[in-house]
């Protein structure tokens, strides 16, 4: 017998001494973290970064296997007793020597999960994790001189790209409301210190929002560089109309961080055929709020459609997209993303 | 059922206001379920699955008598606990809003031969939403035993009290069977209705792993100890059957606790609901460790007017839901364990035989239960 076939009939005894339970429902008492578990991650310390953002240090499970610059990870954190979703870049560099990784938060009003993580984590919680993922990352070969264009919390994929890698030639143009707002502001001025970055910071309480036009004179060879923007949907907005006037929109690389939800109308009856329960939506809701409404086990994510944690099958009917009022209909393998997605009259969503 | 209806004085407004207030509770406890609900649980959970296995391991070594009923008690709690204050609850979606898939009513699976998606099915759906209706409830005698006097009486009630002590010695499979409506699916045609036959090989799977587990793997395990071992499980499953049917048979079988009719329920509002729930469960008294074993099932009443809130919050909602019994006059039907099991089981005795007709329109009531 080969050791593989040991080692599952081992496991299929194990599963028969366990039964009902899985031998991993015991191994998770003592070992959360193990190779072979679900993903998990226990914070080990929480660092202030400005008044309302905080660096968190996780130590993965043993299943995590590492990151690219400029990805995020879904992260499920309990608030409250209750599980929630959210999706944040991954700020440290790919290789840190402890095998750690951190998530900067910035709290956003009346945002559970940042809040909680920025005011009310702990070291040694355990969170849930998924594998890092997201195509905001640096390419293979070299750029010659490149561009980081951000705005607010859209500093945390761009800071993991600089701390992972040093380029000749880096430009931030970075937009906070006051001096004091700049996560990473110290570091920031280190590397300008050692010339290994140049900065222009925009402060939107006294210079007012970014006009994206000022970037001619601000970088003037802004059109050469290879640029990644971050941060909210007016600035990325404007950024790709400016780059595709300019016809080098392939130089623009951009991250959305909040979709930007148009109100739609209809609304309708929603099942949740696996669990049989079946409630009124309106048709501005998105159907993922709608299902935890009811009590359903609704997977997610970063809840604003970029990271489809929260993709479902449709079973019938369809919904409204939120952001592009696109209507999707019910066919055999059609998936969609819940948290977008409003009823469009009566639906069927496999959860 | 009985003679005087003991919510008579009740207008239909009171009935209603009632409603209001039961409602009002419900919300206060919904929206301050947090982090400390959600730590109970899981800590709970853990201790269980401790206990299980310390007891499992203690019992590798049963041929050394004490270790025989260190081991066979410690699973016998774990069992138990399984089985009512974890699996029960988990099943009713009480900790649902956790968003925790591990501790989710669609996912979990308990220590009993019923799966539990058939078991939730039989017992959330019918039984908490027909509670006590006869011929709708198939928890109301287990369609095996006369519960109420203006059930038709049939000579084979006569057997009913060794029906009962049966039932609760192999508890788990009576469950199982009527999760699956034997009674009813064992007709002919019926036996062959493939969704039928899929439920029934569902729970033939659970039962054959159950006791695969119980009665081979671990004895086979203890080697030396296989006897012992194997005496030890069969015993802690007697031990959780008896306990779990007790508890149970406490909820809507003592005196005092009223059936419903079939025809009584139609159109039935949110306030006549919960006026049924009050006055179909009944409570066990007792201390913390009691309510923490009966699975907070101890709180019947309180968990019957809402079946989904966590169950440790149970014990101060009944501190306001009795408040209210005493403002609407209505009898709050509760004692210790040994009292309720004894009136349970008096009335199992009672009904066994048959007893005068009662006197209003009995023809058409009985119409109403062969239609059942
Ligand atoms: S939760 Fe991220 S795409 Fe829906």
């Amino acid at each position: 017998m080969t050791s593989a076939a040991l080692r599952s009939g081992a496991w299929k005894l194990l599963e028969m001494i366990t039964t009902p339970l899985l031998p991993s429902d015991y191994l998770d008492l003592v070992s959360p973290l193990r190779a072979g578990a679900d993903l998990r991650g226990r914070i080990e310390a929480v660092h202030p970064e400005t008044g309302d953002a905080a660096t968190i240090v996780i130590r993965p499970g043993r299943g995590w296997r590492g990151h690219t610059a400029g990805q995020y990870v879904r992260i499920g954190v309990d608030v409250d007793g209750r599980r929630l979703w959210r999706a944040y870049s991954i700020t440290s560099p790919t290789n840190r020597q402890d095998g750690r990784v951190t998530i900067t938060v910035k709290a956003i009003p009346d945002g559970k999960v940042s809040n909680h993580l920025v005011h009310r984590a702990k070291p040694g919680t355990l969170v849930q994790l998924d594998q890092p993922t997201g195509d905001f990352v640096l390419p293979k070969a070299q750029p010659a001189k490149v561009l980081y264009l951000t705005a607010g919390s859209g500093i945390t994929p761009v800071m993991g790209m600089l701390r992972d890698v040093e380029f000749d030639d880096v430009v931030m143009v970075h937009c906070a409301p006051q001096p004091q707002d700049v996560i990473f502001r110290n570091e920031l001025h280190d590397l300008v210190a050692d010339e290994k970055l140049r900065l222009t910071e925009v402060h939107t309480d006294t210079d007012g929002v970014l006009d994206i036009a000022r970037l001619d004179e601000l970088v003037p060879d802004w059109a050469d560089r290879e640029t990644w923007a971050c941060g909210p949907a007016g600035l990325l907005d404007a950024a790709e109309e400016f780059w595709s006037e300019h016809g080098v929109e392939e130089r623009l690389h951009t991250e959305r961080f909040r979709p930007s939800i148009v109100v739609a109308g209809d609304g309708g009856e929603v099942t949740f055929s696996a669990t049989g329960k079946t409630v009124d939506a309106d048709g501005a809701t998105p159907l993922l709020d709608v299902g935890e409404e009811a009590g359903v086990l609704m997977p997610s994510g970063c809840r604003m459609g970029i990271c489809f944690g929260c993709v479902t099958p449709l079973r019938a009917g369809a919904v409204r997209d939120l952001r592009t009022g696109e209507i999707t209909e019910a066919e055999p393998g059609v998936l969609i993303q819940t948290c977008v997605s409003a009823a469009a009259g009566t639906c069927d969503i496999e959860r | 059922m009985t003679a005087i209806d003991p919510t008579a004085h009740l207008t239909a407004e009171q009935i209603e206001e009632l409603g209001r207030e039961l409602d009002a509770i419900r919300d206060e406890v919904i929206a301050s379920r947090g982090e400390k609900d959600a730590a109970y649980i899981r800590k709970v959970i853990s201790a269980q699955r401790t206990l299980e296995l310390v007891s499992r391991g203690v019992l590798l070594f049963s041929f050394f008598p004490p270790a025989w009923l260190i081991g066979t008690a410690g699973l016998s709690v774990a069992k138990i606990m399984d089985n009512m204050e974890i699996g029960h609850n988990v099943l009713h979606g009480q900790w649902d809003w956790m968003r925790d898939p591990k501790i989710h009513s669609t996912t979990w699976e308990w220590d009993h031969v019923s799966p539990s998606d058939q078991w939730r099915h039989s017992h959330n759906e019918l039984h908490h939403t027909y509670t006590n209706v006869i011929g709708k409830d198939n928890d109301l005698g287990y369609g095996i035993m006369r519960v109420d006097e203006d059930q038709k009486w049939h000579p084979f009630h006569l057997g009913q009290p060794l029906w009962n002590f049966i039932n609760a010695c192999f508890f788990e499979y009576g469950i199982a069977a009527y999760d699956l409506e034997l009674g009813k699916n064992l007709h002919k045609q019926r036996r062959k209705n493939p969704e039928f036959r899929a439920r029934a090989k569902a729970v033939g799977r659970k039962i054959r792993k159950q006791v695969l587990k119980d009665y081979v793997i671990h004895p086979l395990l203890s080697g030396p100890s296989f006897l012992t071992t194997l005496a030890a499980t069969f015993t802690a499953n007697l031990v959780r059957n008896i306990w779990s049917h007790s508890v149970i048979m406490c909820g809507h079988f003592p005196e005092g606790v009223q059936v419903f009719e079939r025809r009584s329920i139609k159109g039935e509002t949110r306030g006549q609901w919960y006026l049924r729930q009050m006055m179909g469960s009944a409570n066990i008294s007792g201390s913390r460790a009691m309510h923490f074993m009966t699975g907070n099932l101890s709180h019947q009443i309180e968990h019957h007017l809402f079946p989904d809130l966590p169950s440790n919050r149970y014990a101060e909602v009944a501190v306001r839901v009795r408040a209210l019994f005493e403002k609407y006059e209505l009898e709050y039907v509760t004692g210790p364990l040994p009292k309720q099991v004894f009136s349970a089981w008096h009335k199992v005795f009672r009904l066994s035989l048959p007893n005068k007709k009662p006197k209003v329109d009995a023809p058409d009531r009985e119409q109403e239960l062969v239609a059942a």
